[in-house]
């Protein structure tokens, strides 16, 4: 039995949990997006960023779960130098249900994955080792992040496979960057601890996971390892085992931080919050579209095949791109061009940061195909040129020459350029015509794409008379 | 000039150009110089006072418009953060600690050109009653320095009883500001939790603890709440007082008003016969004075000290948990220590009061623990709610001695705890239920001051400021011996 607690970072919000720093720390000097409050300099007091609730409340109501009547923060006490007031303010069940959301559902591949809890906490700060941190001289600590709003995601153990990890992970991931909460692709923005057991062994808490693959590498670790310790007739101890992703192992963590009492008390400086109908529904009605109800439109309003509406409705990029440039006409034409041709050009983060593409683009390149001015194999061409200068369609068209070749005569010398090259070949469409369009090919090869293909078609029939 | 005057009166010799803030400031400077060997009042001394009150004077005499307080010298707890100087909290753990902000009421008094004369000296991190649990040293009683001035806002009552500065703000958790005003014969005020700002009060339990002003007058107070309470946007727990005037109808008088005796807090063992004496003449003044005055009984007051000292130590615990030395602190080299063991190292420094305390306060919240200590006291704190409620439909006020015994002499219950928390029995209720409570200068018998409490209900200031005024009015106090 497998399941996960999961952090996910509120990347899309403009201040801290409590304070007014910084949420995106990332582009700070080390110590620069700080200040008394989230430095818990003394007589400071929280001031509950009202954004982070209404963002977690769409992630609860995304993941199924009832949205309790009010809202409670407890302080998590324990010491660790991250952590600037030795305790984490965070939520739990305590007074009955007080977190964001609890008792949700997520179907994956048909599979229920049960959602215990969500809860809105703050992000300790970083610590930096010089080398492994087992090891390390000296640790460094930033407390940039320290205060940026989280919110953690507990499963219950409903999975079977790492694998089905893996799935729910991109499926959570999908979802998060759906709603605009969250950029997971950003480092550190989504993080999961696992709880992994076997059959009639204790559960383990595998922790310090740097990735999802490495994720998937470390619960397959853990599943063999408990296995050949139960094969062994060895006793598998309750117990937290951190990741090496050095030795791809996991190793018994000798600090005893499963007997660690976090003494919760009520956060006394954060009121109860309450959850009244107006605020949730209007939070509801300002929800985006869910991915399984654009791939459903995708697919019965715009007859977009079933695994291209797939692609286009979970990457949130995509997608948007898609929304903002469809119409009646060239849905199924806007749908292709970003999942055929656009996918290559902007499959990393750096590449669509850099990515000078608009809808505009999008929308333009499919008049000029349904206008017949380009070919659709110049409009691929022209993408990436797009996508890298973020030049008008017309420009592109005129400066590099992908005016779609319509003119007879000149397509009549080309076409005699291959049959005069192209002596086997010729002979085999004359017995076989399905083969012609390799010779098709060749002159769309021969104009980079721009010789209008019915009529290529049509007038080599003609020439070698079929 | 007399130092010896009212907040109002201050304000009124101003307008009428009859003393000028640097005046008044220079001469309080001189006299904190000649008495704070003998009192020790304060931790800091703001050296640049009197060029604050000149500033000030100038934007009187050049016709600007001038804050409420037209320079007059304010001295405030030194738990409670004023930007760039020391906010120790007589705690060696934060002997060299320089505050980055203001509170909020030290913005709001700075914002009316208040001057902050000092930072006032206290037990530390506002742990006791008696203000011996200063590192820095006790307060002494200005009616007798062999006695402990009350605390933990033993320093800033000291201030104001022996004139080093006109008002005062303290911090009350369990009586913090009323204990000592009792035992220094000025006025002590905790209002409703929620109504002043806790931005910059140094936590010690945040869920039932006030800024409270302390004043010679209650007209004084009054007018010193006028500029500190209300909605503070750093502070969530702060409540909208709708900009009340506490000021406007002080004297507006008591007739008819219900009054009740808290029993449990008014006969007993514990109370001394001195306090019970002037307690019995408060309570025929209050009946002259045209008020209906009855015994009333609450049972749930017999568990309040235990519940108060549960239900802060787990607080405490928590909130003080940051001074683990690494980001500020006092001198203390971590080579050669691990993380945990140097933290335990760095909090030998916290004195006795604080450690006890924050034992206590890894205790009850524990797991295992929790049920019979920290959820049974959370349990025994909204069942006091409901009978103080109940109590208020039938009166207006309740009242009590503010404190069941006569200040007592350094030393007396330094060693015994459980003597010293007795002390807050009658003081802790306020806290545990957030209503306003008042400790009124009453007597001064044998030499020992005497203060009366009134409780009224959620955000009755108004009212319970002038029923304090209306029983300042029926005692004339000895001068204080300096």
């Amino acid at each position: 039995m497998i399941g996960l607690e999961i952090h996910c970072q509120l990347t899309k919000l403009e201040s801290k949990l409590f304070c007014t720093c910084k949420a995106d720390y990332r582009s700070f000097e080390p110590n620069t997006n700080i200040c008394p409050v989230c430095m818990g300099m003394p007589g400071t007091l929280p001031r509950l960023n009202k954004k982070a609730v209404e963002k977690a409340t769409m992630i609860a109501m995304a993941l199924n779960c009832k949205t309790p009547e009010r809202l409670g923060f407890f302080r998590k006490n324990y010491f660790y130098p991250d952590l600037p007031k030795n305790f984490q303010i965070t939520q739990l069940t305590m007074y009955g249900p007080t977190s964001i959301g609890e008792q949700g559902k997520v179907s994956i591949e048909g599979k229920e994955i049960r959602i215990r809890r969500i809860q809105i906490e703050e992000d300790p700060g970083r610590l930096i080792y010089e080398g492994a941190s087992e090891r390390t001289a000296i640790t460094l600590v930033d407390y940039n992040r320290a205060g940026t709003p989280l919110v953690e995601i507990v499963t219950e153990p409903d999975f079977d496979s790492p694998r089905q990890v893996r799935i729910f992970l991109n499926v959570l991931s999908d979802l998060l960057q759906n709603l605009g909460v969250s950029d997971p692709t950003l480092e550190g923005a989504m993080r999961a601890d696992a709880n992994v057991s076997i059959e009639g062994g204790n559960r383990v808490e595998v922790k310090n996971i740097g990735s999802f693959h490495d994720l998937e590498k470390a619960i397959h670790f853990e599943l063999t390892r408990q296995q050949s310790l139960k094969e062994r007739g060895i006793e598998i101890a309750q117990e937290t085992r951190h990741w090496d992703d050095k030795r791809k192992i996991t190793i018994s963590s000798r600090s005893k931080e499963e007997d660690e009492d976090y003494r919760y008390i009520l956060e006394g400086d954060i009121p109860w919050i309450i959850m009244d109908e107006k605020s949730v529904s209007s939070w509801r009605q300002k929800m985006p579209e869910s991915i399984s109800s654009k791939k459903d439109r995708y697919i019965t309003k715009y007859g977009i095949p079933p695994q291209v509406a797939d692609v286009l409705s979970s990457d949130k990029y995509y997608s948007d791109l898609f929304e903002q440039a469809h119409n009646e006409k060239n849905a199924k034409e806007i749908a292709n061009f970003i999942t055929t041709d656009l996918m290559g050009l902007v499959d990393t983060r750096e590449k669509r940061e850099q990515a000078k593409i608009t809808p505009k683009h999008l929308m333009d390149l499919a008049e000029k195909i349904s206008s017949g001015q380009v070919t659709r194999s110049s409009a691929k061409n022209a993408l990436s040129e797009i996508v890298k200068t973020g030049k008008s369609v017309s420009d592109i068209i005129s400066s590099i020459g992908l005016a779609k070749i319509s003119d007879e005569s000149e397509i009549d010398k080309i076409i005699d350029e291959v049959i005069s090259q192209e002596n086997t070949a010729v002979q085999q469409a004359k017995e076989n015509p399905q083969t012609i369009n390799y010779l098709v090919g060749k002159v769309m090869q021969k104009t980079k794409g721009k010789a209008d293909p019915t009529i290529t078609l049509n007038l080599f029939k003609k020439k070698i008379g079929l | 000039m007399s130092l010896a005057i009212s907040a109002i009166d201050y304000i009124n010799g101003i307008k009428n150009n009859t003393i000028t803030a640097e005046e008044f400031v220079s001469k309080t400077l001189e006299h904190i110089k000649k008495h704070e060997p003998r009192l020790h009042a304060f931790i800091s001394i703001n050296e640049s006072a009197v060029d604050q009150a000149r500033q000030i004077d100038k934007k009187i005499k050049s016709g600007q418009k001038v804050g409420a307080f037209y320079g007059m010298p304010i001295s405030v707890k030194d738990n409670i953060c004023v930007k760039g100087g020391k906010t120790t909290c007589a705690s060696k753990m934060l002997e060299n600690y320089i505050s980055p902000y203001d509170a909020t009421v030290v913005t709001r008094l700075k914002d009316q050109d208040a001057i902050i004369i000092g930072k006032t000296n206290l037990d530390e991190f506002a742990m006791g009653v008696a203000t011996e649990f200063s590192a820095f040293g006790p307060s002494k009683n200005p009616w007798n320095i062999d006695y402990v001035p009350g605390g933990s806002s033993g320093g800033s009552a000291v201030s104001v009883a022996a004139l080093e500065s006109v008002l005062s703000l303290g911090s009350d958790t369990g009586g913090s500001v009323r204990n000592p005003g009792s035992f220094c014969s000025i006025v002590g005020f905790k209002p409703t939790y929620g109504l002043i700002s806790r931005y910059g009060l140094v936590s010690y339990a945040n869920s039932i603890e006030q800024i409270g002003p302390m004043g010679r007058r209650v007209e004084d107070v009054a007018l010193l709440l006028n500029n500190i309470s209300g909605k503070d946007q750093h502070d969530p727990t702060t409540i909208h007082n709708e900009e009340q005037d506490y000021l406007s109808g002080i004297d507006t008088g008591i007739s008819g008003k219900k009054i009740g005796i808290i029993k449990e807090m008014s006969s007993g063992a514990g109370l001394d016969s001195t306090v019970e004496s002037v307690f019995k003449n408060a309570v025929s003044a209050f009946e002259k004075l045209g008020a209906n005055v009855q015994e009333i009984s609450l049972d749930m007051i017999q568990y309040t000290v235990a519940t108060y000292y549960v239900l802060t130590t787990a607080e405490a615990g928590s909130n003080l948990s940051r001074y683990d030395n690494l980001r500020y602190g006092y001198d203390l080299d971590s080579e050669g220590y691990e993380f945990r063991q140097y933290i335990s190292k760095a909090r030998h420094k916290f004195g006795a009061e604080v450690t006890r305390r924050m034992i206590l306060g890894g205790f009850v919240p524990s797991a295992g623990f929790a049920g019979k200590y920290l959820l049974k006291a959370l349990k025994v704190k909204s069942k006091l709610k409901k009978q103080i409620q109940l109590a208020f439909s039938k009166f207006d006020f309740l009242i009590s001695p503010t404190v069941p015994v006569l200040p007592f002499k350094f030393g007396e219950k330094r060693d015994d705890p459980l003597a010293m928390y007795l002390a807050d029995i009658n003081t802790v209720t306020a806290n545990l239920t957030g209503i306003p409570a008042v400790s009124v200068p009453y007597e001064v018998r044998h030499g020992l001051p005497v203060g009366i409490q009134i409780h009224a209900n959620i955000l009755q200031e108004k009212k319970l400021l002038q029923v304090a005024y209306a029983l300042q009015g029926t005692t004339k106090l000895p001068e204080v011996p300096l």
